[in-house]
């Protein structure tokens, strides 16, 4: 077999070449092989065209929405090992983290904020995708898992909404979940409620609230659609997403000069 | 080779092979288990019976209210306000009819009003400003042989309701004559 070390090479030098399969010189091959033989590098392209480097192209405003993710991943890990989502527990826990907890606060502010931003900056890429005409063939595809992403990270947002369990959550929460009655087909208040058959028991706001009114079993739902359910989802859509920048010719740019 | 040298009897050419069948019959309890498992999914998001709270309480006598005042007693526990207008008494259920928040009573201008999304209401629970598109519900009043009045919460009366019994009592001509205020 091709890996099998020479019969001299010592045990240290076997583990290393287990793990990294390319060497280190600087060299074209090298650098491509470290891109591709690596999981956690490999959607990205091998090589990068040089208008990928404008940055005044796409403001790099997919990258930081990523960014965003990945911080409001780790510090929401971080919360969860103080916050207990029941109505008895969850307010008080908050307010724990933030005062009793060392760092307790940063990580909460550092969570609150990092959603925000991401709120607000995959709204920004996508009209960014919008204006620079990034949408287009052969781009279709991934505009549509992109709005899909959009629709995640509002629904992560909102989700997320009712977890401090104070005033402000409980009426948002209230006010959105009563919007959900009144959706066409699916809320028991909508349009074509009665094609569908749902009705106040079992349509899309009993369905989100587990009850007539926002209480125990809703904190827990939104706990748990919030922390493992759209996470995942959003996870896979995004590796779908990035996937498809590459496949789909590399990060988009301005459109080739005309020879 | 052709395809008639692979099936030898030209009776048997309109059957499924054995790789055929096999490979549906594969697809086919896939797709069956992963639709049951969706289906057991969706299913489960709704309780068999839902978990239903006590509605009924005694709220006290009628005297214990004040005319023309609304009470607040019972709006941390049961969520509904008491109100005696004159000879009758109902309860309104503090439910804007906006997206569901809850109306606060603000005695000195005489209204509720939701903070929400500011919809406003009489005494009576008719909506007058904001987007509330109808009045406050009302929930079951009724006196029982003792004279104590009773609300149960689980009954709603819309406004176009208000008019059948238990959306409301009149008292007896001897009750109301007592103004009230004892403990409202």
């Amino acid at each position: 077999m091709k890996a099998t070390p020479p019969p001299r090479e010592g045990l240290a030098r076997q583990i290393w070449r287990s793990v990294f399969r390319h060497r280190f010189e600087d060299l074209p091959r090298n650098r491509m092989l470290q891109i591709t033989s690596s999981v956690f590098l490999h959607l990205h392209p091998a090589t990068v065209r040089r208008h990928g480097l404008r940055l005044r192209f796409t403001w790099g405003m997919g990258g930081l929405s990523f960014l965003t993710f990945l911080v409001t991943v780790v510090t929401g890990v971080v919360l969860m090992f103080y916050y207990r989502p029941t109505a008895q527990w969850a307010y008080i826990d908050m307010k724990n983290l933030q005062h009793e907890i060392p760092f307790g606060m940063i990580q909460r502010n550092m969570h609150r904020w990092a959603a925000h931003a991401m709120v607000i900056l995959v709204w920004l890429h996508m009209l960014r995708v919008f204006l620079s005409g990034s949408y287009k063939a052969p781009r279709e595809f991934n505009w549509v898992v992109g709005v899909a992403l959009l629709v995640l990270t509002m629904l992560l947002s909102f989700t997320g909404y009712l977890l401090p369990w104070d005033q402000l959550a409980r009426w948002a929460i209230t006010v959105g979940t009563n919007m959900a009655a009144a959706a066409p087909f699916l809320g028991h208040q909508g349009p074509g409620a009665s094609l569908t058959g749902v009705t106040e028991r079992t349509d899309l706001r009993a369905l989100l609230l587990g009850g007539p009114q926002v209480g125990d079993p809703a904190i827990l739902r939104f706990y748990v659609l919030h922390c493992v359910a759209l996470p995942l989802l959003a996870v896979l859509l995004m590796a779908v997403h990035f996937w498809r920048i590459r496949k789909d010719g590399g990060i988009s740019g301005p459109p080739a000069p005309k020879e | 080779m052709s395809e008639t040298a692979v099936h030898p009897t030209s009776k048997l050419e309109h059957l499924w092979g054995r790789r055929e069948l096999f490979t549906r019959l594969g697809w086919g309890a896939l797709t069956a288990s992963t639709f049951a498992g969706v289906v057991s999914v969706a299913r489960l998001a709704v309780r068999r019976a839902p978990v239903e709270d006590p509605t009924m309480f005694r709220a006290g006598k009628p005297s214990d209210y004040q005319v023309g005042q609304v009470s607040d007693r019972f709006l941390k526990t049961w969520r509904v306000y008491v109100v005696r207008q004159g000879a009758e008494l109902y309860a309104i259920y503090a439910r804007c009819t906006h997206l569901g928040c809850t109306p606060r009573w603000y005695g000195r201008e005489d209204k509720f009003k939701c903070p929400c999304h500011g919809s406003g209401f009489t005494s009576a629970g008719v909506n007058f400003e904001g987007p509330a598109p109808r009045p406050l519900e009302r929930v079951r009043v009724w006196l029982d042989d003792a004279g104590e009045l009773w609300i149960d919460v689980g009954q709603k009366f819309a406004h176009t309701a208000f008019d059948q019994p238990g959306a409301s009592v009149k008292l007896p001509s001897r009750i109301a004559a007592i103004r009230g205020g004892g403990r409202a």
